[in-house]
């Protein structure tokens, strides 16, 4: 940064103005724009791109050199990948790769659907929970007992009372994840209600709704949209570990969990099975957990320090 | 403190009772009538007579939560539809693996984690910082059923080192049960190292910016000494109460692990029990852990107050 050297006062005999100094700080280039904000969180770089890619892949998984997933060959039975056969086939002859490239569509439906829900219903809790001071001690209580019932069991508890269903597992992990996302809200809103601006809404008459909406939901969205990356990568764990235990997606759907609950009688001699689906799962849980933990750092520089 | 303590286990109860009766209540809650539910598709109207009368579902609400939480608290958590034991002795029977399981998970977690952050918090910045923290986003990312697929087929069916699977118990000695329980706490315990490690280092960071930690510099004790004894004893407050909510991480795995495994525990049993629509088994492993979590992070909570001078309430 430059002084600026105009001066409109005269100057006294005797003295010279002195020339500029030259800069001590070198130009920092100011990176703007999606391509300058990538450039700057390179995790946000990798993971977004990994999971567009997942995405792509599950939008397009018809037209990617794939079979009808579902389609049993009984004559080619547990074959090794092959050039034909790229991951192999499963005990009723299906072609893993198809099932795979179709599960992607189950993970991220399952994964996205929840963090759009939960975060949503938790926002709505949360924001009652804390502006509401009445309403605040019953509703923590409830989320309190919620939360003492670890979030996979509450999720088999509840799919053990359903029938199989891709909209039903979404709803049991919403409800499993409900309690954490409106403690986090509740929590960001506390803080946000001290907040100066919040007490001169009030003052000068602001009706609640407006000052919830107006004043404290903007400033709740970036941490929700951190929480919201957290909470779709851990639904795509939790949702693959009810259709491995039998209680998530119904079988006849591929989903990641459903191909390695049938590779699993076989993993031993057949491993390829339960590999390719399980990599899957790994770098798609990854790749938005990079994604997460790069707009965390973006988002709240303070934390990033920390954590 | 003592007020603190009772107020404090005090406060468990009516959480245990939004537990019990959210449990409870599931099975209302569920479309349809809850005999049909847990009868399943292929039962005949005997059959799911039978199940209205055994599970008293032909009586009102109330009353029929009453006497759950009344057997409840006489240590009987019903009868199996599927087996017709008592959920409480089928428990019992499958309890003594998950416990070893979780147990084992939890003191190597603790061995590994908290050095790992400690060392993550001294060297911030660092290659070792950085490495540290990279596996911490792997171990966050690598579902439990996949480290242990991959660990099995490593160390037991490539080096044989250890067996693939199974569960011997400890009263055949400890090293046959050791045998079989590391390689799935290896597996369960990935990523409550990662969240153990990541908290140790947070909160260790903070610490070594305090004051008394440049004193104990300054007066000229060795790193070690630091570290382990000034730095990680004020910086415990997060770790240890992390370590008390982790335990919900553990139990969820611990249900995926055991069936990986092939451990006979409570997880194997509700798995048994989705799969048979077993509810009552189910409603009771519920229970069970839950208070399990409770308990856990209650004596998190009463260890503090005895422990830190600075705890004041």
């Amino acid at each position: 940064m430059s002084i600026s050297t105009t001066h409109t006062a005269p100057v006294p005999p005797g003295l010279v103005i002195a020339q500029p100094l030259p800069d001590l700080m070198l130009p920092v280039k100011v990176r703007r724009g999606i391509i300058g904000f990538l450039r700057n969180h390179p995790t946000v770089a990798i993971g977004g791109a990994l999971l567009l890619c997942l995405i792509l892949i599950g939008i397009f998984a018809p037209y990617l050199g794939t079979v009808d997933p579902t389609a049993i060959a009984p004559a080619k039975r547990t074959r090794p990948p092959s050039a034909l056969y790229w991951f192999g086939t499963d005990q009723l002859g299906r072609d893993i790769y198809s099932r795979v490239l179709y599960g992607t569509r189950v993970s991220l439906t399952v994964g996205l659907s929840v963090a759009f829900f939960a975060t949503l219903a938790g926002l709505a809790i949360g924001l009652v929970s804390g502006f509401l001071r009445w309403a605040d001690g019953i509703v923590m209580r409830f989320m309190d007992g919620l939360m003492s019932i670890p979030p996979i069991l509450l999720a088999i508890a509840l799919m053990a009372l359903t029938r199989g269903s891709v909209g039903n597992v979404i709803l049991a992990i919403t409800v499993a994840e409900i309690p954490r996302v409106s403690r986090l809200v509740r929590s960001v809103v506390l803080s946000l209600r001290e907040q100066p601006y919040v007490d001169a809404a009030v003052a000068s008459g602001t009706r609640a709704p407006m000052i919830i909406l107006r004043h404290i939901l903007p400033n709740t969205l970036a941490p929700m949209l951190v929480q919201a990356t957290y909470i779709c990568a851990s639904a795509m764990i939790v949702e693959s570990i009810l259709s491995f235990i039998g209680a998530g997606t119904p079988p006849t759907i591929p989903s990641w969990g459903n191909i390695m609950a049938e590779g699993r009688a076989l993993w031993q001699v057949k491993p390829y099975i339960v590999f390719f689906p399980a990599a899957f799962l790994s770098v798609t849980v990854l790749a938005v957990n990079l994604l997460g933990d790069g707009l965390r750092d973006a988002l709240d520089p303070r934390m990033a320090k920390s954590l | 403190m003592v007020s603190y303590i009772l107020r404090r286990i005090l406060s468990t109860i009516p959480v245990m009772a939004i537990v019990a009766l959210f449990v409870f209540s599931l099975l209302y809650i569920a479309p349809g009538d809850p005999a049909v539910v847990i009868a399943g598709d292929q039962a005949s109207p005997a059959d799911v007579e039978r199940i209205r009368q055994s599970l008293g579902l032909d009586r009102p609400f109330l009353v029929q939560f009453g006497t759950w939480v009344w057997h409840i608290l006489h240590g009987d958590l019903g009868t199996s539809i599927f087996t017709s034991l008592s959920v409480s002795s089928m428990i019992a029977q499958r309890i003594e693996p998950t416990l070893s399981l979780m147990m084992i998970t939890l003191i190597l977690t603790i061995l590994i984690a908290v050095p790992l952050g400690v060392v993550a918090a001294w060297k911030a910045g660092s290659w070792v910082d950085r490495a540290i923290m990279t596996f911490a986003v792997f171990g966050f990312s690598l579902p439990v059923f996949v480290v242990g697929y991959v660990l099995a087929y490593v160390f037991a069916l490539e080096f044989q080192w250890l067996p693939v699977q199974g569960y011997t118990p400890l009263s055949q000695g400890v090293w046959p049960w050791l045998q079989n329980l590391i390689l799935p706490s290896i597996a369960l315990g990935c990523v409550y190292v990662a969240l153990i490690a990541r908290i140790t280092r947070a909160s260790m960071l903070e610490v070594l910016q305090q004051d008394y930690v440049r004193t104990a510099r300054a007066k000229g004790l060795g790193q070690r000494g630091i570290l382990f004894v000034h730095a990680l004893k004020n910086a415990a407050v997060p770790i240890v109460t992390v370590i008390g909510i982790g335990i919900a991480l553990l139990i969820g795995g611990a249900v995926v692990t055991e069936s990986v495994f092939a451990i006979p525990g409570l997880g194997r049993l509700t798995i048994d029990a989705i799969l048979r629509r077993d509810y009552p088994v189910i409603q009771g492993i519920v229970l069970l852990f839950s208070f399990l979590y409770v308990l856990v992070n209650l004596m998190v909570d009463v260890v503090y107050t005895l422990v830190d001078p600075r705890i004041r309430y």
